[in-house]
């Protein structure tokens, strides 16, 4: 049965007051009017006013709070970027380890105040370089990491005690978090002192991302070791970052998006809280990531209205009694997605656009995009020329100066609380099939986001979503593609790096390695934490396709259904 | 008359399967058979899969930089099944440089990011029903098949 939410593209008239205000106009049809509804639908008016606001002063002051109090609407610290900046995070990785060793000594030198780790697709799905399924990957799209040592070359002659670490990992979370570990042991910094976070989020893998291996039910399990793990030992570490960006970039809307990131987070705390987690203990440590696009108002209104939505299941559904239990923290990743392969440059400022709403909105860590980032690995100038725009926008725009800036704008908070209103109602939808596992297991929301993707395409096709280069404005004949001098990955990393994993793995004592194994091999089938068996495994020299091997093992491998 | 008959699939490990989606989505209305593998595929199988299913087109989509190596595979799997009739496009994360190199290497079509969607679909189904007419004399008339695109996309 094919499904559609009701709620947002064919609203029925009336629903959205401002639909029927006067002056407001029918969507463009002619290209140099831009639409008049936001990206997701939402109509907008010309103009609004103070009776845009249910409730008028006295009921917008309760749905706002102020910076760093509940509902948290306004930002979840009381000072906000007056207090300290957001973390300038730039995703890197390729290569072989000492390569990404060297970028990040490059972006750690130009200003850049944290690292995120980009691991090749071999290693995101846990097969060693010399796999025949690695085969043309190796290196390719992120950092290939083998085994322990991989993870201490990375990091070479960086201080894992003084450089906050994201890592964008999922069904192999818990080894590449192992390797980490041992690879901190053996630089001398204790665990407590590591500070990052893991991704760790599966279910946007079936979502949206599609770097599952094992079926979900074995796959949640272990999102729950890991996080079960860190609330024990990784005091200042996020042990899971629940993200709704990749499912924006696979094709839904802000309001998909905002339902679906809701509604993963609370299964996600439905597992840990029948494992014994206490919701005041670990929900602290939750992180979130949203993806920023370019429609600035409506992205902005998104991540406030996102604060406000998490408050209330936190202290609803959950029963946070802490205020830091139920106050969102977000990554806000700039969208690729909006980025044309023709007319590159233009990415500049869309990117800039898009870095200007995250911070409107109220991030704690960033990401902006490469501007040749729509046809290649960003150059080294590209990445910089994001680093920069970060830093021009913290240091020169003069936005950071008071917190939450476009607090009491009619139309923001008319968004805010029209975006809120409509993600609840998905998510309705959501808990109706069962919850967001359950959805995404009968591949509804698959759906909605491939059926949303190709009306995108259709609407770029037919120029009803302007795209400047593209359909307006765009150079005769410029092939797309036809873009500035690239960037290459080596292409002999893959045997090299094959070389130096089996050289590790002949020089390793047998003995302790075999006896990890054995008892990751028991622990796995058992109802026992992974974690202490995984990192004694990564410390006696197990490679990350041996330790995915073990749960392949136990767990076999999931396929995806059809698309219709 | 019967509608060309286009498998889709994703060789390797990349799991960006928005554009492929999409594709599979505007030839299905367009009125072709989609045959849609999905992710994670083998260049053999996706070159068996083509042979048993009686596909006109094989339609490829990588977006994590392996596009040659992985074309080569699908070209010389296909060359040693004796299918070098059913025409291979590829598209995805191209750059301008490699699509040369592609088509050099026997890939009939590329469309790197940023290609348009009738763009893509036109040329897919011009392709492929190339191929369907010289394969089964009896397909009939492609022209219906671009009557039809043109009612249902671009979408009014």
């Amino acid at each position: 049965m094919r499904y559609t939410p009701k709620s947002l593209h064919d609203h029925e008239p009336g629903v959205t007051p401002a639909a029927t205000e006067p002056g407001v106009t029918p969507a463009a049809t002619d290209p140099g009017v831009a639409p008049a509804a936001t990206d997701s639908g939402i109509p907008v008016a010309v103009v609004y006013t103070a009776d845009d606001l249910p409730g008028g002063q006295e009921a917008l002051a309760r749905r706002l709070g102020l910076p760093g109090e509940p509902p948290f609407t306004r930002g979840p610290y009381p000072t906000m970027y007056r207090g300290q900046l957001w973390t300038m995070r730039q995703f890197a990785g390729f290569g072989a380890p000492e390569h990404t060793n060297e970028r990040f000594r490059f972006l750690l030198g130009q200003g850049q105040s944290a690292l995120s780790v980009a691991f090749d697709l071999p290693t995101q799905l846990g097969y060693d370089s010399g796999d025949p399924m690695a085969a043309a990957e190796v290196g390719r799209v992120g950092v290939a990491i083998d085994t322990a040592a991989d993870m201490g070359d990375v990091f070479a002659d960086i201080p894992l005690d003084q450089v906050s670490v994201n890592f964008t990992i999922n069904a192999t979370a818990p080894i590449i978090l192992a390797t980490y570990l041992v690879a901190a042991e053996r630089s001398g910094v204790p665990w407590p002192a590591l500070t990052g976070t893991l991704q760790n989020d599966i279910l946007k893998e079936f979502l949206a991302r599609k770097a599952y291996r094992y079926p979900p039910g074995p796959s949640l399990r272990l999102v729950t070791d890991v996080v079960e793990f860190s609330s024990r030992e990784l005091p200042r570490f996020n042990p899971i970052s629940v993200t709704g960006y990749h499912a924006r970039e696979a094709g839904c809307d802000a309001v998909q998006e905002l339902a679906l990131t809701m509604a993963s987070a609370a299964a996600y705390c439905e597992a840990f809280g029948a494992r014994g987690l206490d919701f005041d203990e670990f929900a602290p440590r939750l992180s979130f990531h949203f993806a920023t696009t370019l429609d600035l108002f409506e992205e902005v209104a998104k991540l406030r209205a996102a604060r406000r939505i998490w408050y209330r299941i936190a202290t609803e559904r959950f029963g946070a009694t802490k205020p830091a239990a139920a106050r969102l923290r977000f990554f806000s990743g700039n969208s690729g997605t909006t980025l044309t392969a023709q007319q590159p440059l233009n990415n500049v400022i869309r990117s800039t656009l898009q870095c200007l709403g995250a911070v409107l909105g109220g991030a704690q860590s960033i990401h902006v995009m490469g501007y040749d980032e729509a046809y290649e690995i960003p150059t080294e100038e590209a990445v910089t020329l994001s680093l920069r725009t970060q830093q021009i926008i913290a240091l020169e725009s003069g936005v950071t100066r008071t917190a939450d800036p476009l607090a009491g704008s009619y139309y923001v908070e008319r968004l805010t609380d029209e975006l809120e209103a409509r993600a609840t109602a998905v998510m309705a939808d959501i808990d109706a099939l069962g919850g967001a596992a359950a959805a995404i297991e009968a591949g509804v929301p698959q759906r909605w986001i491939a059926e949303s993707a190709y009306r995108t395409e259709q609407d770029i096709a037919s120029g009803g979503r302007p795209k400047v280069g593209v359909n307006v404005y765009a150079d005769d004949g410029a092939a797309p593609g036809a873009a500035p001098p690239g960037f290459e990955v080596d292409p002999l990393v893959a045997g090299q790096q094959a070389e130096r994993t089996r050289a590790r793995v002949a020089a390793r004592d047998p003995q302790p390695h075999a006896r990890a194994l054995s008892r990751l091999a028991d622990d796995t089938r058992s109802d026992r934490n992974v974690m202490p068996a995984l990192i004694d495994a990564a410390r006696a020299g197990a490679t990350v396709g041996e330790m995915a091997g073990v749960f392949t093992a136990a767990f076999g491998e999931f396929t995806e259904p059809a698309p219709w | 008359m019967t509608a060309p008959r286009i498998l889709l699939a994703k060789p390797g490990l990349d799991g960006h399967d928005r554009g492929l989606k999409v594709i599979a989505f505007a030839l299905r209305d367009a009125g072709a058979e989609v045959i849609y593998l999905g992710l994670r595929q083998s260049p053999a199988a996706i070159v068996a899969a083509a042979v048993a299913e009686d596909a006109d087109l094989i339609g490829i989509s990588v977006l994590s930089g392996a596009h040659l190596p992985l074309a080569e595979q699908i070209l010389a799997r296909r060359a040693e099944q004796g299918a070098e009739h059913i025409p291979v496009v590829m598209g995805g994360t191209i750059p301008a440089g490699h699509a040369q190199a592609l088509r050099e290497m026997g890939v009939a079509a590329v469309y790197p990011a940023g290609s348009l969607l009738p763009e893509v679909v036109d040329g897919l189904l011009s392709l492929a029903g190339q191929q369907h007419g010289t394969v089964k004399a009896a397909a009939g008339d492609r022209g219906d098949l671009y009557a039809l695109y043109a009612e249902k996309s671009p979408r009014s």
